[in-house]
């Protein structure tokens, strides 16, 4: 049984990497991930304190090209291209005609008219036909996942590591901007982006550079304290600042404006997918609220489908936690109805049977000191 | 007798960040899982191995639940299992037959 489910995942260009490195692989969103190397918390807190690389290979990379590529756009996701320089990014949503999010992604505009959509590795498929579904005359997508990967190198360090890589003249890309360069013969767009509140790029290369791009940075990050790192880590340190996890906190069935992430719909532009219903939600105000909460208590750490109850009633459910290595204290993020959502407010999360006290907390959890 | 978990198995768990050890005087069956131990991703059920009373527990684990990763065959160990019929520790796997079911 594991053989043939194991058959059918993919495996990005940098498998054999993570294998000899020692990594424990597991199946994630179709495809064989690193989940962690030696342990999530020391993958952690080398990401919060020196740097951490992730590979981010097994995420969409959409391009989208043509006269009407940005007018096009600005139909079909939330925030607002037109305030994208060339050579800039945004975070942005992808919605259903019911509001709901099909994708969370970035959109960097990487020519006059033409756009790097860099999506969840569970949605490239959906997103990809969705657009192709509503896709103008004057507007070509192009699904180029297969032949590129790409990595995330995150940490305070990492500005220190771009000059041993690049050379002390040369500068890192400015937050949200995206640029081109080469090393070694490979050609690398790198964005000043990133999944773990601290300093970060992602760069992005064909598959076949993936490997020697790799271990380039591994070589001439081991004197910043570089650790390889899995998706554990990704997952703990992008819960620590409340981003959302696409499955998790982000569904067809909610939108952003219930989600807290009002800031990237621009609800000014005159027409885009979803518009109407994220007005409605913001008129009536929503009825459930993605909140972020810290357990008071030691406890078992919180988990995805535990109840939350205010007052003996069931207000929610939590959509993601775990234990937090920098805080060490359970945390996580849960919708509850829009009476208990407000900042201090205690809830009670059910773990096997038994009440443990919550309080809910201004987002992000983590914060630099 | 004395349970915990393997190397093999606190090797695949990692960071331990919590055990949920079982209440003092507890009868349980064999395979019914009377603990729990959560590492950052994960929780999983412990389970008794044979038919007994939970006669010790090891509060250290509360305030250090990292000792099973640390020591899992000594100071990690989780509870104390006075089995109902110790004609029933046959039943149990010894060291060569686990190797062998994990495949060291």
């Amino acid at each position: 049984m594991l053989v043939v489910s194991e058959t059918a995942q993919k495996r990005t260009a940098l498998y054999q990497e993570h294998v000899r490195r020692g990594a424990k692989i597991v199946p994630f969103a179709g495809w064989l991930m690193p989940v962690q190397y030696a342990s999530i918390i020391e993958e952690h807190q080398a990401v919060r304190n020196n740097v951490g690389m992730f590979d981010i290979s097994h995420m969409g990379q959409l391009i989208v090209d043509g006269n009407g590529a940005r007018e096009w756009l600005n139909i079909m996701l939330t925030n607002n291209i037109d305030k994208l320089d060339v050579g800039t990014g945004q975070y942005t949503f992808l919605l259903n005609e019911r509001g709901g999010v099909i994708d969370d992604l970035i959109a960097y505009r990487i020519g006059d008219e033409k756009l790097l959509l860099v999506v969840n590795a569970s949605r490239t498929e959906e997103d990809f036909d969705w657009l192709k579904k509503h896709l103008r005359s004057d507007v070509k997508i192009d699904n180029r996942s297969g032949n590129f990967g790409g990595v995330a190198i995150q940490g305070p360090r990492v500005v220190d590591l771009f000059h041993a890589l690049f050379g002390e003249s040369v500068e890192p890309p400015a937050r949200n901007h995206i640029a081109d360069l080469d090393l070694e013969g490979m050609s690398l767009s790198i964005a000043r982006t990133g999944y773990t509140g601290e300093d970060g790029v992602e760069v992005f290369f064909r598959a076949s550079d993936a490997a020697q791009f790799w271990n380039a940075v591994l070589e001439k990050g081991q004197e910043f304290g570089i650790k390889p790192c899995g998706l554990g880590a990704r997952d703990t340190l992008r819960l620590e600042m409340c981003y959302p996890l696409n499955g998790s906190e982000l569904s067809p069935e909610r939108n952003p404006i219930e989600a807290g992430l009002g800031f990237f719909v621009d609800l000014g532009k005159p027409n885009f997918v979803g518009r109407e219903v994220l007005l409605q939600t913001k008129e009536n105000g929503p009825k459930r609220r993605l909140v972020a909460f810290r357990m008071k208590e030691k406890g078992p750490p919180p988990r995805p489908y535990y109840s939350i109850f205010a007052n003996g009633e069931r207000i929610g459910e939590v959509t993601s936690g775990t234990l937090s290595p920098s805080l060490n204290d359970g945390i996580g993020m849960a919708y509850v109805s829009a009476s208990h959502a407000n900042i201090g407010t205690n809830i009670d999360i059910e773990i096997r049977g038994q009440k443990f006290l919550a309080t809910i907390e201004k987002k992000p959890l983590y914060k630099k000191s | 007798m004395r349970v915990g978990i393997t190397d093999h198995a606190q090797s695949e768990l990692t960071d331990v960040v919590y055990v949920e050890l079982p209440k003092m005087d507890r009868k349980a069956n064999a395979r019914e899982a009377i603990a729990v131990v959560e590492s950052v991703k994960a929780a999983s059920d412990i389970y008794a191995p044979l038919k007994g009373t939970v006669v010790e527990v090891n509060k250290a684990l509360e305030s250090d639940p990292g000792l099973l990763n640390r020591e899992p065959f000594g100071e990690g160990w989780i509870f104390v299992l006075k089995t109902d019929n110790m004609d029933d520790l046959h039943k149990l796997k010894d060291a060569t037959a686990y190797r062998k079911q994990i495949g060291l």
